[in-house]
């Protein structure tokens, strides 16, 4: 969500900021987490690990890191060849966040096969998954709104939202080494 | 009870407004896809509004009674753009409101071509129905994106001998709208010798950062405040070359300039003496804002958070 937020802000300088620069964005995130959650279960069916978890939060935090290098020139990009600003604006939210999201959005499914040991539990287990997910989205959009734009630049946001990914995928990672032995 | 008592009664719980309508009241109100939009009129004073909460909100205002009077300050003290280029050719106005600064530029440069960029589709048709805007061969308007239209506008190599930056919303103006970039792209669809003027507030907190941002890309600028209003109207003059080599300007020259063009003025109740004079203090002055606070760019903006710090 932190995401969404920042892509409005992204956008907004070549796109400007009308409602369709917001469709665009809302658009391409549901789409792309759809077939992440899509992804994300067929994933899992083939010998989960923590490991192969971690390396999904590593494969989204390396995929956003061009959003803070290449944002500019690639909207420079579409903005020349696309006239309306309507489909420019939607061009551009696939090519800069499609794939991150498509990614981040396999994270969910892959934690209820991880975290569900028995069927019984399986309910009580996504229940509290969707509380966590969309408690963190919410706690997310509050801050990014609220605060992280008084304080920080757009992309030093962009850099903390990857030092968490990447933070995840460690002690992902990690645990899965421990747990091992 | 019988009708014709019912009717009576109805009659009777009517509110008496319709007959008051054409001297008070809210003659038009819709929510647009970005603001919500009031016409009022008080008396002879009909107003354009974007909230109703604040009574600080109106937008533009036209006097019935004597439809050129520039109702507002900001219009008024606009008008110094003139002193510096009596005759411009080709304008922008970023922001249409209730259309008065394209109306009175049309007939006061009758040989200039005006863009207006205007992104709310319902402020053209209310400035249409109700402040008398209206639109010809060289006053166009152009629903768009201001940031759009001015990149685009750059891409065709448009230029522009006078800029007049004016887009409000119900807050403030949209935070796009007040980064460095946007300026600088601003900046460059001016001519050589082109004019920047911004409309803005000196009210809040965010006088400062908006302060910096045009320090930032013009250098010095002449910053023209009146003690009776919250009004701030930035002037920069050949605003495309560095402030250093600016010609600069002389009351005396200012003067003789205001007094060529009173005659035409005086329908719109602009007191361009005064207001030459006024700017010709306010160019020598220093900087009244804190110099440390940080300008706003696209990277960083959050404008209308910084307003009440």
């Amino acid at each position: 969500m932190s995401l969404e937020l920042l892509g409005g802000r992204i956008l907004a300088p070549y796109f400007g900021s009308g409602i369709y620069v917001w469709g665009s964005i809302i658009t391409i995130f549901m789409l792309s987490l759809s077939i992440g959650y899509l992804l994300g279960g067929r994933l899992s069916v083939h010998n989960p690990s923590s490991s192969r978890f971690a390396a999904i939060f590593a494969v989204a935090a390396v995929l956003l890191l061009p959003l803070t290098i290449y944002a500019q020139g690639i909207m420079e990009f579409i903005f020349l060849r696309v006239e309306d600003p309507r489909y420019g604006s939607l061009v551009t939210s696939i090519v800069l966040f499609g794939l991150p999201t498509v990614i981040l959005g396999m994270i969910s499914p892959y934690s209820v096969r991880l975290l569900v040991d028995n069927v019984a539990e399986s309910g009580r287990v996504a229940g509290s998954l969707y509380f966590v997910s969309t408690l963190g989205s919410a706690i997310g959009t509050l801050m990014t709104s609220f605060y992280f734009v008084l304080w920080f630049e757009v992309n030093t946001i962009i850099i903390l939202l990857i030092g968490c990914l990447a933070l995840l995928a460690a002690l992902a990672f990690t645990a899965d080494r421990i747990f091992a032995k | 009870m019988s009708i014709r008592l019912l009717l009576l009664l109805l009659l009777f719980l009517t509110p008496h407004a319709s007959a008051e309508a054409d001297k008070y009241g809210v003659l038009h109100e819709e929510r647009s896809l970005y603001t919500r939009i009031l016409v009022h009129q008080n008396k002879d004073l009909l107003c354009l509004k974007f909230t109703l909460v604040r009574s600080d909100s109106n937008q533009s205002c036209k006097d019935l009674a004597q439809p050129k009077r520039m109702v507002f300050s900001y219009a008024q003290m606009s008008m110094a753009a003139l002193l510096f280029n009596p005759n411009p050719d080709r304008i922008l106005i970023v922001g249409l409101g209730g259309g008065t600064l394209p109306m009175a530029l049309r007939e006061l440069t009758p040989d200039a071509v005006i863009d207006t960029v205007e992104i709310d589709p319902a402020v053209i048709r209310v400035a249409t129905d109700y402040f008398g805007y209206r639109t010809d061969a060289q006053n166009l308007i152009f629903t768009e994106d201001a940031r759009v239209f001015g990149k685009r506008a750059k891409i065709k190599g448009q230029r522009y001998d006078l800029i007049i930056l004016d887009a409000f919303n119900g807050d403030y103006i949209p935070e796009h709208l007040m980064t460095v970039e946007y300026l600088q792209e601003m900046r460059d669809l001016l001519t050589p010798d082109g004019t920047l003027v911004a409309n803005t507030f000196s009210s809040s907190n965010l006088y400062h950062h908006e302060s910096n941002s045009y320090r930032q890309v013009f250098g010095d600028f002449i910053n023209y405040r009146r003690q009776d209003t919250g009004n701030r109207v930035i002037l920069i003059p050949q605003a495309q070359r560095n402030s250093d080599t600016r010609t600069p300007l002389s009351e005396e020259l200012l003067l003789d300039r205001a007094r060529a063009l009173e005659a035409d003025l005086r329908p719109y109740d602009v007191p361009i003496v005064r207001i030459a004079a006024d700017v010709a203090i306010a160019a020598g002055a220093k900087p009244d804002w804190n110099l440390r606070k940080r300008p706003l760019s696209d990277q960083y903006s959050p404008a209308n958070l910084l307003r009440k710090r």
